[in-house]
C-alpha cells in the first residue's frame, strides 16, 4: 500500500481537470493574441478562465495576472511593487516564516540596494501580531507581505487585520495564499488585500501555472519585456492549457470546498490526537486551531527529519519534513527555528498534509506505523530524551 | 525518495549493535560538521580483538546505516585491522551512498577511530 500525506508539496492533477487540459492541448493551437477564428478560441479559453479565478477569489476578471506559478506570482508581487513605487520609498516588510520564494526574494532586493527588508517575527504558534507589523512601518514602507496559510505548519494569518493597518498607509499588501487557495475561502473583495499569489497544483491542477490577483488601482511594474500579454503585467504567449486546468481545478476545488475542509479537518484533527496519544514527547507545530484544515506537523525529539521521511517511505507512506536535506546535510527549517525551538528539537520535524484521496484508513495505517518508527529511531539515537 | 542502495536501506531498518557499553575500554564519538549530526561507538577489547561494539547516531538514514555498517565491520577483527578502516570500506560495504550523502558515512568511521584511540590509551 501506499499513502500520499504530501499534499502541501503537490496535489495529483483532478481527473476532470487532466481531461479539459488535454483537449485544449490536442484541439486548440491558436495564439490568444491572434485575431482570426483559431486565436480567439484559445482567447475565450483564457477569458472563462480568467473568469473562474476571478469568481473564486472575489475578484473581477482584470485582476488576474496568469503566471508560471507561485514562486513567479511572488517575484511579481515584491519586485514589481518596489519598482513601482521606487519613488516613493524602498521599505518592505514581511514575516520570519515565509516561503523562500518571498524571503529570497526580500533577500535579493535588499541585496541590490533596491529594498530595505525588516522581518517581524512569529509567536510559538508561527502568528504574525498585527501590532508587530505596525510598528515595523515607517514612511518609506511601500509593501507588506505576510503568507495567509503556512506551507510547514499551517498556521493561519490574520490578514484582514493587517491588510486594514496597510491601507491606513496607503502601503501595498501582498499575501501569498499559495496553500490556502481552494482550501479556504479568500474574498478580496471583503478582505482588504492587493496582490495574492496562487499556485494551481496546490490545489489538484497542473505544475507550472499560477497566478497573481492585483487590485484595481495597484501600483505594479512588469518583471519581463515583450509583446504585451496580461496587460504587460505578464507578458509572453500563454500557458493556454495550464491556464485551462488552473481556472478548472479551482472552480472544483470551490465547489467541494466546504464539505472537503470540513472532512480533512476532522482526519487531522484524528491524526493529531492519535499521534500525541501514542508518542511521547510528540511536539504539534503550528497553532492549535488557526491552522490549514489539512496540516499535522510535529517535531519528535530525539529524530531526525530525513530519517523520517525514509523510513515511513519503506513504510508505505510519503512525507516530509520541515528540514530541507541539501548536499549531504540537513539544516532545521527557518519556520520552526522562527517558532523558537532548538535547532536539535527542529531537525526531528514531520509535516503530513492529507488531501481529498485522503482516508480514515490511511490516517489511522499511518498512526500504527509511526510511533514504532519514532521509537526506533530514538533507539538508535544518541540524543536522551 | 533518495536512492539508497537494498544494503543501506536494510541497515537502515534493522540495525546491528545499537547502544552503549557500560564500562567499555573505549568511548568515542564524532559530528558531521556541516549538519551538527553525530555518532558515538563504546567497545571492548579482548585479547587484541574488538570483542563488543555498540553505536548511537543521531542524524540521516546514510549516518545511521554506516554507523550500523562500520560495528558490523570492526566486531571480532584485531584493533589494527580495525583502526585501518576506512569510509570507502564502510561505502563499498552499503553498496554506495547517494552522492551528497557520502559525507555522513565519515562520521561512522569517526566515531570508530576515537573509541579505538581512547581504548588505546585506557588499556
Ligand atoms: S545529514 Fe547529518 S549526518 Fe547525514
Amino acid at each position: 500500500m501506499r499513502a500520499y500525506f504530501d499534499h502541501a508539496a503537490t496535489t495529483p492533477l483532478d481527473p476532470e481537470v487532466a481531461d479539459a487540459m488535454s483537449r485544449v492541448l490536442r484541439d486548440v493551437y491558436g495564439n490568444p493574441s491572434s485575431i482570426y477564428s483559431e486565436g480567439q478560441t484559445a482567447r475565450a479559453l483564457v477569458d472563462q478562465a480568467r473568469e473562474d479565478v476571478a469568481r473564486a477569489l472575489g475578484a473581477a476578471p482584470n485582476e488576474i495576472v496568469f503566471t508560471s506559478g507561485g514562486t513567479e506570482a511572488d517575484n511579481l508581487a515584491l519586485r514589481g511593487t518596489l519598482r513601482a513605487r521606487a519613488a516613493e520609498g524602498d521599505g518592505l516588510v514581511t514575516t520570519a516564516i515565509e516561503h523562500h520564494a518571498v524571503l529570497d526574494t526580500a533577500h535579493d532586493l535588499a541585496h541590490e540596494g533596491r529594498a530595505r527588508v525588516t522581518v517581524v517575527g512569529v509567536d510559538k504558534h508561527g502568528r504574525v501580531e498585527p501590532e508587530a507589523i505596525e510598528r515595523a512601518l515607517d514612511r518609506r514602507t511601500v509593501l507588506v507581505s505576510v503568507m495567509h496559510g503556512n506551507n510547514e505548519i499551517g498556521t493561519l494569518q490574520p490578514l484582514a487585520r493587517i491588510g486594514a493597518i496597510d491601507r491606513e498607509h496607503g502601503i501595498t499588501f501582498h499575501s501569498d495564499a499559495v496553500q490556502t487557495v481552494g482550501a479556504l475561502p479568500l474574498d478580496v473583495s471583503r478582505v482588504p488585500v492587493d496582490l495574492v499569489s496562487v499556485n494551481a497544483h496546490k490545489f489538484y491542477g497542473p505544475k507550472g501555472v499560477g497566478a497573481l490577483y492585483v487590485r484595481t488601482g495597484t501600483r505594479i511594474a512588469t518583471l519581463q519585456t515583450g509583446g504585451g500579454q496580461e496587460k504587460g503585467r505578464r507578458t509572453g504567449t500563454e500557458n493556454v492549457a495550464g491556464i485551462v486546468g488552473l481556472g478548472v481545478a479551482l472552480r472544483i476545488a470551490a465547489a467541494k470546498r466546504a464539505e472537503e475542509s470540513a472532512r480533512q479537518a476532522r482526519l487531522r484533527d484524528r491524526l493529531i490526537e492519535g499521534v500525541r496519544g501514542r508518542i511521547p514527547g510528540a511536539v504539534l507545530t503550528g497553532h492549535p486551531s488557526e491552522r490549514l484544515p489539512n496540516n499535522a506537523s510535529f517535531c519528535f525529539p530525539g529524530t531526525q527529519g530525513e530519517a523520517l521521511v525514509v523510513a515511513l517511505d519503506l513504510a508505505g507512506f510519503a512525507v516530509s519534513s520541515g528540514s530541507a536535506c541539501t548536499s549531504g546535510s540537513t539544516e532545521p527549517s527557518h519556520v520552526l527555528l522562527a517558532l523558537g525551538l532548538g535547532r536539535e528539537v527542529a531537525q526531528g520535524s514531520l509535516r503530513l498534509t492529507l488531501g481529498r484521496g485522503t482516508t480514515e484508513a490511511e490516517i489511522d495505517a499511518l498512526l500504527a506505523a509511526l510511533p514504532p518508527i519514532v521509537a526506533r529511531l530514538r533507539a538508535v539515537s544518541a540524543v536522551p530524551v | 525518495m533518495r536512492v539508497y542502495s537494498d544494503a543501506a536501506k536494510e541497515h537502515f531498518t534493522n540495525p546491528r549493535n545499537v547502544g552503549t557499553l557500560s564500562e567499555p575500554d573505549g568511548k568515542g564519538s564524532d559530528a558531521n560538521p556541516s549538519c551538527g549530526d553525530r555518532t558515538t561507538i563504546t567497545l571492548r577489547v579482548s585479547s587484541g580483538r574488538v570483542s563488543e561494539i555498540a553505536f548511537r547516531t543521531f542524524g540521516c538514514t546514510a549516518a545511521i546505516a554506516s554507523a550500523s555498517q562500520v560495528t558490523e565491520l570492526a566486531l571480532g577483527r584485531p584493533v589494527d585491522g580495525a583502526w585501518a578502516l576506512e569510509p570507502a570500506d564502510v561505502l563499498n560495504a552499503l553498496g554506495g551512498l547517494p552522492p551528497d550523502k557520502e559525507a555522513c558515512a565519515l562520521m561512522a568511521v569517526g566515531a570508530l577511530r576515537a573509541a579505538l584511540l581512547d581504548a588505546r590509551v585506557r588499556t
